[in-house]
């Protein structure tokens, strides 16, 4: 039993059409519910909610506020390799690029960690690509033992591994693994994926069940915005949340939709989501789920970031580089997307505060 | 009204019913026929599991009533084994309401023996059904260890105090992945309609029905009102209150980008 016998039983298409069907009553009635099932959630997301938006906002930032106080926790990415061997159509480190490719050392590491920690960060998000020969298990093992003792977190954003491989690294002090499904929609799943293991949709689709069976303590599910239509591919993500929730029921769980940045490689997004449809999709995850956590990257602009971080997020990254070796010494060459806000963690911690709400680095120890 | 499914057998109605405290089985036998139940829940310390005509059991052989041997007087996980498979070779049925209360005054449910006790009877091929605190931790364990559903009380059995434990009840159902069935402490037809309503799977009764004085009436006044509140859940309530807002202070942003 995995999510994909779930998502079976749900035609793309039959989604899709009831979504764009919902109606103002349907708006009305999902904002009203005390608690609103994946039938609001539908409503909340379609064309008919977006003039209801101010009172999206209102519930959704009273619901936020409820359950996470005036805090946002920032986090940082720590990207330790861009060699990839997938051929994702929509990221830079698609391996027909002709981009330098590097992965960092130990030392070369070290040296990140030194500026990171001294931002003022406590958790930290490796990253790299889908290289198992170069960036797998071997590789994270010595990080892990490298990392531990400057990190109260550490969390992985990296290709999918068995359950077994998690289990292992949550024991070096794994926290949260995030793996996006980019889409849902796996008829079209291959036009995006053009090589490599991240070809494999179930292989993909069922990491959180294998993280769930491993016990990480968190899991972050995402999808890439501007592939297929967003409103259908983030109700998926939905049903796959509420079906995580109630299987790993002692699991975190927390959530991004990440929308297409330019990059390296020449793909546009077929389906681009607006600001406002972005905001409408985060306030409808946060009426429809009161405790998920919602972040949202330097992808966005300062401006968007600023005035939407009362309105339902709980995460930011704050100084984030793309590129591995970025803090020490920036080589824009070697990035995975140019990054729209680009204030120091400094500066954007000064923007939280600047609206009253504190900036948390930190909310774990190593030694617990 | 959708029917609903537990392991292997379908039920229409979402009345589970109890066979104690009526004043003769004749009176028994009308008031669970009147109550259109399918499933009729039997303390085995009452039948005489060695005699096959046994008189309680007489007056429940009618095709629509399933058997459900409940454990009621066991005080530990291993009396509970032991008094099942009794139960499961006297009555042929392999369905059990666990039941393992150690306290004889509130005849509350011991958590800890309850889900040992799951996990053993579960591996021994019972469909069980706990009867248990409204904890909804151990209700996600109850998953794990293999019960067919949970049956969480709503206040203290037979004390017919109603929906005291509501906002855990609410929780239990929306977290559960097994059908929940209210049991305990339901004492009117309204309590059982306001479980339903919630979007309990069923619900148990048994005192309410037996002590009123006229319990087939009252048989029948459980029958609607579980009807009735699955009908309103099926049917999803109408809201409660809806809000107006004028301005748009959170959003005008949105026109300046």
């Amino acid at each position: 039993m995995s999510f994909e016998s779930v998502l079976n039983q749900y035609s793309w298409k039959e989604v899709h059409e009831s979504i764009l069907a919902k109606t103002a009553k349907d708006v009305e009635y999902a904002l009203a519910s005390a608690k609103p099932d994946l039938e609001d959630f539908k409503a909340l997301i379609s064309p008919a909610a977006l003039p209801y938006i101010e009172q999206m906002a209102q519930r959704s930032a009273d619901l936020t506020r409820k359950r996470f106080g005036k805090t946002i926790q920032l986090y940082i990415p720590l990207y330790l390799s861009n060699i990839c061997e997938n051929r994702c159509v929509y990221c830079g480190f698609n391996a027909g690029n002709s981009i330098k490719r590097k992965i960092l050392t130990l030392d070369e590491i070290m040296a990140e960690v030194e500026v990171i920690k001294a931002m003022g960060y406590e958790h930290i998000l490796l990253v790299t690509g889908e290289a198992p020969h170069r960036s797998g298990m071997d590789y994270f093992r010595e990080v892990f033992k490298a990392l531990r003792p400057h990190f109260a977190q550490i969390s992985l954003e990296i290709q999918p591994l068995e359950a077994h491989e998690y289990a292992e690294l949550t024991e070096m002090g794994l926290h949260a693994v995030y793996i996006y499904q980019e889409t849902y929609n796996r008829d079209n799943y291959l036009n995006y994926h053009h090589a490599g293991r991240k070809q494999d949709f179930q292989w993909r689709l069922e990491t959180p069940d294998r993280l769930g069976q491993a016990k990480v303590h968190k899991i972050g599910l995402g999808i890439l915005a501007g592939l297929e239509d967003w409103r259908t591919d983030t109700f998926f993500c939905a049903l796959h949340l509420n079906y995580l929730e109630k299987t790993y029921w002692r699991t975190k769980y927390s959530i991004a939709f990440p929308r297409l940045r330019p990059h390296q490689g020449s793909f546009e997004p077929n389906n681009p989501m607006t600001d406002a449809q972005l905001l409408q999709l985060i306030c409808a995850y946060r009426i429809f789920n009161n405790e998920v956590e919602i972040s949202i990257s330097t992808r966005e602009s300062a401006l968007y970031r600023d005035n939407i971080l009362k309105l339902g997020v709980t995460t930011m990254s704050a100084g984030s580089k793309t590129e591995p070796g970025g803090y020490a010494v920036e080589n824009r060459e070697l990035e995975q997307f140019a990054v729209n806000d680009d204030r120091s963690a400094a500066e954007i911690e000064k923007a939280i505060k600047a609206q009253g709400f504190e900036a948390v680095w930190k909310d774990w120890d190593g030694f617990m | 009204m959708q029917s609903l499914k537990i392991a292997d057998k379908t039920f229409t109605s979402r009345l589970f019913t109890g066979t104690g405290k009526f004043g003769s089985n004749q009176e028994m036998e009308e008031a669970l026929l009147e109550s259109g139940s399918q499933l009729v829940t039997v303390a085995l310390k009452r039948v005489d599991l060695n005699d096959d005509n046994d008189d309680i059991i007489a007056h429940l052989r009618h095709p629509q009533f399933n058997l459900l041997p409940n454990t009621s007087g066991v005080r530990n996980a291993k009396e509970a084994v032991f008094a099942a498979e009794l139960a499961r070779e006297a009555l042929g049925t392999n369905w059990l309401k666990l039941e393992i209360h150690p306290d004889p005054k509130y005849l509350l449910p011991d958590s800890e023996e309850t889900l040992a006790a799951t996990y053993e009877l579960a591996k021994r091929g019972f469909i069980v059904l706990p009867y248990i605190q409204a904890d909804p931790i151990l209700c996600k364990k109850l998953e794990d260890a293999g019960a067919a559903a949970v049956m969480p009380l709503g206040s203290p059995i037979g004390s017919n105090q109603g929906l005291e434990t509501r906002r855990f009840l609410e929780i239990i159902i929306e977290q559960s992945k097994l059908p929940v069935v209210v049991d305990a402490g339901i004492g009117t037809p309204s309590h059982a309609a306001q479980a339903m309503e919630m979007g309990a799977s069923a619900v148990l009764v048994n005192t309410a029905i037996a002590a009123s004085p006229n319990p087939v009436q009252m048989a029948r006044a459980f029958r609607l009102a579980v009807e009735a509140g699955r009908l309103a859940f099926e049917a999803k309530l109408a809201p409660r209150s809806s809000q107006a807002h004028a301005t748009s202070p959170l959003t005008g942003f949105l026109s300046t980008l």
